[in-house]
């Protein structure tokens, strides 16, 4: 068995967070985070769990490491949040590098080992909770830990200004009106049935998807509005650090925006994270026992139109696909038939990956993984070899991956491995296919 | 021009017979209207890539490569975000106010609407332009800006340090504060959210992070004793210039004045403070227990609770309030005074009181028609479409704007009928 130690990535955020450490303020911290925000739960999972070691075989990195047991859930559990409550904090600031480490960059939270654990241990949640806890002591890895100082700073992760968020959409209004002159992305529509809303990716990076967006809205008649003001942004990574308290500030600000547009729900594009923290995270942090605003994941809002018959395509998507189930809508929200609905409809043929569904094995940028950087690349590449496997046995080149994080992860994973495939949102696919004027 | 010059006469009058395109347009986008409701206005495509905004039956000269963030001021002008060989400008009533930058955004109005501002962004710089002049000292960032009351004021968050690609270390030194007319606080913090003026427009609070775990307000850069695990925005008293912010306390939320606790803290949620004009009782939006959302007035919260509850809104004399209640945005209520009015409905706007306090309105939308409710009955038919209703001074009126056979109609209709 290998251990954390022998392993140790550098990283500026997890070292000068550690040095300014003390075994006191170690001590006074964990004990305020267990006392004043874990409840019986995690006692319960300490007590009840019997070392039975079946969630291994859950978790992608156990299965990637030739079954090394450092990687089990149970044995991150032990190794870090077992660990602070059986010594009651008494740790050194090295042990919380490791577990600090640990935590971030080696497990997803993607909490596929739960289906495996006889009793249902949620180890995903204990490894958050040892996030908050290196947060509170100021220990996060370098780029994740920036990318929530955006949000807190923006309501955004990626440092978006207020002007080029409205100008990037002004921008793809004007490029999709040489294929569909009389499109518009409509800013501020108050009342609309739709508020569409994204990640700082998309305007940054991916403005493709904004267009690609804009396009199926207008095809299909949507009555829909994009905010001008901060909210815009679904993301958030104060939740995967622990800064619970800029998480709750981020998702005010995206329920206040829908809610002062008078929208009927909001539809969100294709991202797994999001979908956790404004359904079950965010929310629940502002005292919502629900979304404040229904939120409706890409998946199903494109399942609805299809269903309605508003979605028309010339013909169906000629090449085999296989799909990624995004861990955060499959087990998190049961989208899974829907998602296949969805790709049967567009597509001749899918190929499955074995295991699927709520099953299938996490992309492993998930949870904020891929967000700490370059330092932790290898971490996912190797920790995912299970799924380089998979891809490769389905045989096919393009994958359908209807969430960011998952497109990250996956991309990196069949470039590292050289599987020679390629990754498709569905509004990729829909754009390619969806009938379009003639001009 | 004050509400006491509209017409007030009761009855009904068709201000725009056809609110169809104009022939030639290529479309007209959605109707915005004066709040005295004698204009109904869109932005209109006039040719491929040329735009302008009708109001009522005309159309103004002025064209423009694109328009958008069409808004009326309180007294009436008509405000558009105008560009032209790839320059904005603010345009009111179809001429430019002060000149061509890169971009503005967000435009906000004085209460009287005699003062009119934007962000404003040139050279990569950001400021606020108020009535076309820009600040003079402009920063790398400004956001979440605010005007005082009568407008001689813009105060907003600047950033005052450049920070460094994933420079971590940089941003826990404090790269943001508060900036009032272009002059910035001495003071860093690593956030700064809301700034909020006084009713006189001469002091500032602000929500500020001076360290990383750490919440707290400032007052024209005097960052409170006590700090807090997350605060949200501070308010002033309307006449003592004390204030008040809610905070949250090991898990729990209560109020803390002048950095004192106010309301203990005991609440999932607490948020929206507001006084009314005398200062005489404090209200705020609150969660007695997860979940459960009310309003409480000086800390003794409404027993009727809803999974949401928003738009609180105070009579002016503070003792009344109105707010709207909803279970996950469906089956929205009016609550007034902890009671809800009978109807529930698809969606619903801000109430209002009348001047007096005694009446209260509001707009809501059910089966895709708007609805004027005034002390919770119906106004005699429902329209396609209507914006929020508005009492005459004396609360014995309330003029409805609404849209129905596609005709746009200003009516003043006695409370009494109601
Ligand atoms: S990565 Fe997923 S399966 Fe592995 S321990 Fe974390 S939550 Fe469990
Ligand atoms: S499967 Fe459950 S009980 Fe068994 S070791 Fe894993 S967490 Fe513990």
């Amino acid at each position: 068995m290998s251990r954390i130690a022998d392993r140790k990535v550098a990283d500026p955020g997890l070292a000068n967070g550690v040095a300014s450490l003390t075994p006191e303020k170690i001590e006074k911290v964990v004990n305020q985070v267990l006392k004043g925000e874990t409840g019986a739960k995690l006692k319960v999972y300490q007590e009840t769990c019997m070392r039975c070691g079946l969630c291994s075989q859950g978790c992608h990195f156990y299965m990637s490491h030739d079954f090394d047991p450092s990687y089990s859930p149970v044995n991150k559990a032990t190794e870090t949040m077992y660990e602070l409550m059986n010594k009651k904090g008494k740790v050194t600031p090295d042990q919380i590098y490791l577990m600090a480490q640990m935590a971030f960059t080696e497990c997803n939270l993607c909490k596929r080992c739960a289906h495996y654990c006889p009793i249902g241990i949620d180890t995903g949640y204990i490894m958050s909770m040892v996030r908050r806890i290196c947060y509170m002591l100021d220990v996060v890895p370098q780029y994740i830990r920036d990318t929530s100082h955006s949000h807190a700073s923006t309501m955004n992760q990626m440092w978006v200004k207020d002007d080029e968020w409205i100008d990037s959409l002004q921008w793809q209004e004007d490029e999709a009106r040489d294929e569909f002159p009389d499109l518009r992305i409509p800013l501020d529509k108050e009342g609309a049935d739709v508020y569409y809303s994204v990640i700082a990716p998309e305007p940054k990076f991916r403005t493709q998807l904004i267009y690609q967006a804009a396009a199926i809205m207008h095809a299909a008649g949507v009555d829909y509005t994009m905010p001008s003001e901060p909210g815009w942004d679904n993301s958030d990574m104060c939740m995967f650090v622990g800064d619970y308290e800029n998480m709750g500030r981020l998702k005010r600000a995206h329920f206040e925006s829908a809610q002062k547009l008078r929208v009927k729900r909001i539809v969100m594009g294709e991202c797994g994270h999001a979908f956790r923290s404004v359904y079950d995270m965010g929310n629940r942090w502002l005292g919502y026992k629900n979304s404040p605003v229904p939120i409706v994941h890409a998946i199903e809002f494109y399942w609805e139109l299809i269903q309605q018959g508003k979605i028309k395509i010339t013909h169906k998507y000629e090449k085999p696909v296989t799909i990624q189930d995004p861990c955060n809508v499959m087990r998190g929200r049961g989208l899974m038939d829907k998602l296949r609905e969805v790709v049967h409809f567009l597509c001749e043929e899918v190929v499955e990956m074995i295991p699927n569904r709520e099953h299938n094995y996490c992309c492993c940028a998930g949870g904020g993984v891929i967000n700490c950087g370059p330092p932790f690349k290898n971490t996912r590449m190797e920790g995912n070899r299970i799924k380089a496997e998979q891809l490769k046995a389905t045989g096919v080149h393009d994958v359908v991956i209807p969430c960011h994080n998952c497109h990250g992860g996956l991309e990196d994973i069949i470039g590292y491995y050289d599987l020679g495939m390629h990754g498709k949102f569905i509004g990729d696919i829909i754009y390619e296919l969806m009938e379009k004027p003639e001009l | 021009m004050g509400i006491s010059k509209w017409d007030w006469e009761t009855g009904q009058k068709t201000v725009v017979e056809s609110l169809s395109p104009i022939e030639g347009h290529g479309w007209q986008e959605e109707p915005y209207v004066s709040p005295d409701g004698e204009t109904v206005a869109a932005i209109v495509q006039v040719d491929e890539g040329v735009f302008s905004v009708r109001t009522n039956d005309t159309v103004w000269e002025n064209t423009f490569d694109k328009i958008w963030g069409l808004k009326f001021s309180p007294d009436g002008r008509l405000t558009a975000i105008c560009q032209q060989d790839m320059e904005w400008v603010l345009v009111v009533d179809g001429e430019p106010m002060g000149e061509t930058t890169d971009y503005i955004w967000e435009t906000k109005f004085s209460e009287d609407g005699s003062v009119i501002a934007t962000m404003y962004k040139g050279m990569e710089r950001y400021g606020v332009c108020v009535d076309g002049e820009p600040w003079e000292e402009l920063f790398e960032n400004v956001n979440q800006y605010t005007l005082s009351a009568d407008g001689a004021h813009a105060a907003g968050v600047a950033q005052v340090q450049s920070l460094g690609q994933a420079d971590i270390e940089g941003f826990k030194k404090g790269i943001y504060t508060v900036v009032v007319d272009g002059v910035r606080w001495p003071n860093k913090y690593l956030n700064v959210w809301g700034p909020a003026f006084d009713a006189t427009g001469e002091h500032v609070a602000a929500q500020v992070r001076p360290s990383v775990h750490a919440y707290t307000i400032a007052v024209d850069d005097k960052p409170w004793a006590a700090t807090y695990g997350q605060v949200w925005e501070p308010i002033f008293h309307p006449k003592d210039g004390s204030v008040v912010a809610p905070v949250r306390v090991a898990g729990k939320w209560g109020v803390a004045k002048d950095g004192n606790i106010l309301w203990e803290p005991r609440y999932a949620q607490c948020l929206y403070l507001q006084y009314g004009k005398p200062g005489n009782k404090l209200w705020a939006v609150v969660a007695p227990s997860y979940g459960e959302f009310t309003v409480a007035c000086d800390n003794a919260a409404w027993d009727v609770t809803f999974p949401v509850v928003t738009d609180l809104v105070v009579s002016p004399d503070g003792t009344r309030a109105a707010a709207i209640g909803n279970e996950d945005n469906t089956n929205f209520r009016i609550v007034v005074d902890g009671k809800a009015w009978d109807g529930v409905y698809d969606m619903a706007w801000p109430a209002t009181f009348c001047p007096g306090g005694k009446n209260v309105a509001a707009m809501v939308e059910k089966d895709g028609k708007r609805i004027i409710l005034v002390n919770g009955k119906p106004f005699e038919r429902s329209f396609d479409m209507a914006w929020p209703p508005i009492f005459s001074e004396d609360g014995a009126k309330v003029l409805i704007r609404a849209i129905e056979n596609n005709s746009y109609v200003r009516i003043v209709a006695d409370v009494a009928r109601f």
